[in-house]
């Protein structure tokens, strides 16, 4: 179609940034201070100038704890949410700043599918409605023909049984419900799939289904991934580029095998050695001080300088930039950039 | 003797039109400090089970028969005052999200001090004293401010210390945690599992740990139940269970884990869903998803046996066992 384009990445994500105002109102916004009344109005920094891309047939992580902003990057792609400065970029064309109607075509190849399956299927459509839906808005030519036939092909591809069709979301399973979620984003053949924590309302086994599921038809359809959870075992099972955000700002971006072999910023570290692991007896995770502080007025410098056992100065002052490793991974962190991690670690 | 001793434990559920098992002939023992896991996807009965053993039962569901002997004396027969005695003071739970748990319109302070005064003979100023004792042994800053705090003015992992604090506050033998950790933060939940382990050695409390996390199993407890479909399908130590599980449930949901698989193949899935308690299958509840099933295992519920370390409750346990042997002399 444009192969001019195919080396260039199909997601282009810039400076993006995303702040939601807590007051309201000219009211809400006066302050007493000091003797007299200021006008201030307190945002939550939920994403501050992220960079990121993703190439054709990639499925990239986004992982981050509560609170990191992994979910408004999804929803800022979607289009669901417009940025407050930054832009998107998807297949070349600038996405972030269309009207609805403009936004039309696209919302035909971009998908996305929710973490909650028990939310996002309407309780009063039966499956057949659902998943025609989508058909029928996309493809306003098509005959009732064409699209239950449509139907019929992503339901069997998705595992879910054809004659279930009539029935409503709440006879389904909640493994049963992703699929139809996961088929209902299929049918309208997309390329892009932005998926918000698909698998972490479901059991284990259900998780493995949902997740085989996903990889086929990521490669039977070419697809390209947006991945966003906090689960960093399905990341590097999963995932071909991860990128770890933190208070709403990129801590380091590497190819999926890289990060796990080598994670260089002091958070992933912490991070991976978190995660529960099955035959080792032995918890030895590196224990952060504190918590994650508030996303409203956030400190300058490194955003995870309050927990971080290696920050200086100049952590505190300035906040780092992404700086490209020998590896290819970005790491933005002072202390990679001036190697004190590994010396400290040593002595 | 051991500290809980469960025996045939049946619950069941009268709902309209009919009434449907949730726990099926649960038996098995904890030592005195001893940790245990309870492992099972959802409907499996694992928070029934705990919800059974403090005989917090209510309506639709009730204890149909067995035993909970709890220091030997039967928790399933105890009066409305025995019971007062025995939760908070003598058998602590703790829940998933520390949100509910917590009421919204109290102080921590009334919530701790209120629950001391409740159970022991202490002034106001002893209760606090107390309160913000248990609140420094979780590791919680400045503890008299907490105090006059409301739960919504704390993070995540703080409530959940907090909640834990609230559960030792009384010195209980047995504390029963429902997937304490599930709610939080990866970072949050390594550190509040090491609070939980430490707090538990060092006072000698027992701890039944429920929970889907076969991570978090591993890492904090000695022995290990898997529950399917209201039974104990497996039972030993967590190590054997975790390195070499016997049954096929068990073997499936450990492989089906991400870690097991070379990243980008696909997953080791076990196929189906788990059934509903309304519909669980004849003979062994797990035989449709079983690759191994035989007509035996259509129609007749195996037995909880010891096989080797562990307790399986699994007909073909021995043909699965030669199949692997062949296979590795095979190799």
């Amino acid at each position: 179609m444009k192969d001019a384009n195919t080396d260039r990445p199909l997601l282009e994500i810039q400076n993006l940034e995303k702040r939601f105002d807590l007051d309201h109102g000219f009211l809400e916004t006066l302050k007493f201070k000091k003797g007299k009344f200021v006008r201030e109005t307190r945002s939550v920094h939920a994403v501050n100038n992220i960079t990121l891309d993703a190439n054709r047939g990639e499925a990239l992580c986004v992982v981050g704890e509560s609170g990191c902003g992994k979910s408004t990057v999804a929803r800022l792609v979607a289009g669901l949410l417009t940025p407050t400065a930054g832009e998107i970029r998807y297949d070349g064309q600038r996405i972030d700043n269309l009207s609805r109607g403009e936004m039309q075509p696209l919302r035909k190849k971009i998908q996305m599918i929710f973490q909650n399956p028990y939310a996002s299927l309407n309780p009063r459509m039966t499956i057949r409605q659902a998943l025609e839906e989508p058909v029928r808005h996309h493809f306003p030519n098509a005959s009732a023909a064409e699209v239950r036939d449509k139907v019929t092909e992503v339901m069997l591809s998705v595992g879910v049984d054809p004659s279930w069709a009539k029935r409503y979301p709440h006879e389904f399973s909640g493994g049963q419900r992703q699929r139809i979620a996961i088929a209902r984003a299929l049918t309208v053949d997309p390329e892009f799939i932005i998926a918000d924590e698909p698998i972490s309302a479901l059991d284990v086994s259900i998780q493995a289904q949902v997740l085989n599921l996903m990889l086929e038809a990521k490669e039977s359809r070419g697809l390209t991934y947006l991945f966003i959870t906090h689960d960093l075992s399905v990341v590097e099972h999963f995932g071909t580029r991860v990128a770890v955000l933190y208070l709403g700002s990129v801590c380091e971006i590497a190819d999926t095998a890289t990060l796990f072999s080598s994670p260089k910023h002091p958070y992933t570290r912490a991070l991976l050695s978190a995660v529960p692991q099955l035959k080792d007896d032995r918890p030895n995770h590196i224990r952060l001080k504190g918590e994650i502080p508030t996303p409203i007025n956030l400190p300058t410098g490194c955003p995870f300088q309050s927990r971080c056992s290696f920050a200086d100065a100049r952590c505190k002052s300035e906040k780092p930039k992404a700086i490209h490793q020998p590896d290819g991974s970005l790491v933005a962190c002072h202390a990679v950039e001036e190697d004190r991690l590994d010396a400290v670690a040593a002595g | 003797m051991s500290l809980l001793s469960v025996r045939d434990l049946t619950v069941k559920f009268a709902m309209r039109d009919q009434t449907v098992t949730a726990l099926n002939g649960i038996s098995f023992d904890l030592a005195k400090g001893e940790r245990l896991g309870i492992v099972g996807e959802s409907g499996a009965g694992k928070s029934i089970t705990g919800f059974s053993l403090m005989n917090l039962l209510s309506r639709p569901g009730f204890i149909d028969s067995g035993q909970i002997l709890f220091d030997g004396e039967d928790v399933v027969q105890m009066n409305d005052k025995r019971l007062r005695n025995l939760r908070g003071n003598r058998m602590a739970m703790i829940f998933q999200d520390p949100m509910v748990t917590l009421n919204p319109v109290l102080t921590i302070g009334q919530q701790m001090i209120e629950t001391l005064m409740a159970h022991r003979k202490l002034s106001r100023e002893e209760a606090r004293q107390i309160a913000i004792v248990k609140l420094r042994e979780v590791y919680i800053p400045s503890p008299e401010e907490r105090l006059e705090q409301y739960p919504h003015e704390l993070s995540g992992g703080m409530r959940q210390r907090i909640i834990i604090a609230i559960a030792l506050l009384l010195d209980p033998q047995l504390i029963i945690a429902d997937e304490p950790t599930t709610a939080l933060d990866v970072t949050i939940q390594a550190d509040i599992m090491e609070l939980m382990l430490e707090l538990c050695q060092s006072n000698q409390v027992g701890l039944i740990l429920i929970t889907h996390d076969l991570g978090v199993v591993s890492q904090m407890t000695e022995r290990t139940l898997v529950m399917y479909a209201g039974r104990i399908i497996e039972a030993g130590r967590t190590r054997e269970i975790i390195n070499d599980p016997q049954h096929p449930y068990t073997q499936g949901l450990i492989n089906a884990l991400p870690q097991q698989t070379v990243p980008g193949q696909r997953l080791k899935q076990i196929p189906g869903n788990m059934p509903g308690l309304a519909s669980i299958p004849q003979g062994c509840a797990f035989n449709p998803r079983c690759k191994y099933a035989t007509d035996l295992c259509r129609s007749r519920v195996p037995e909880i046996v010891q096989y080797g370390e562990v307790a399986v409750a699994c007909h073909e346990v021995q043909r699965l066992h030669s199949d692997e042997d062949r296979q590795e002399a095979r190799a």
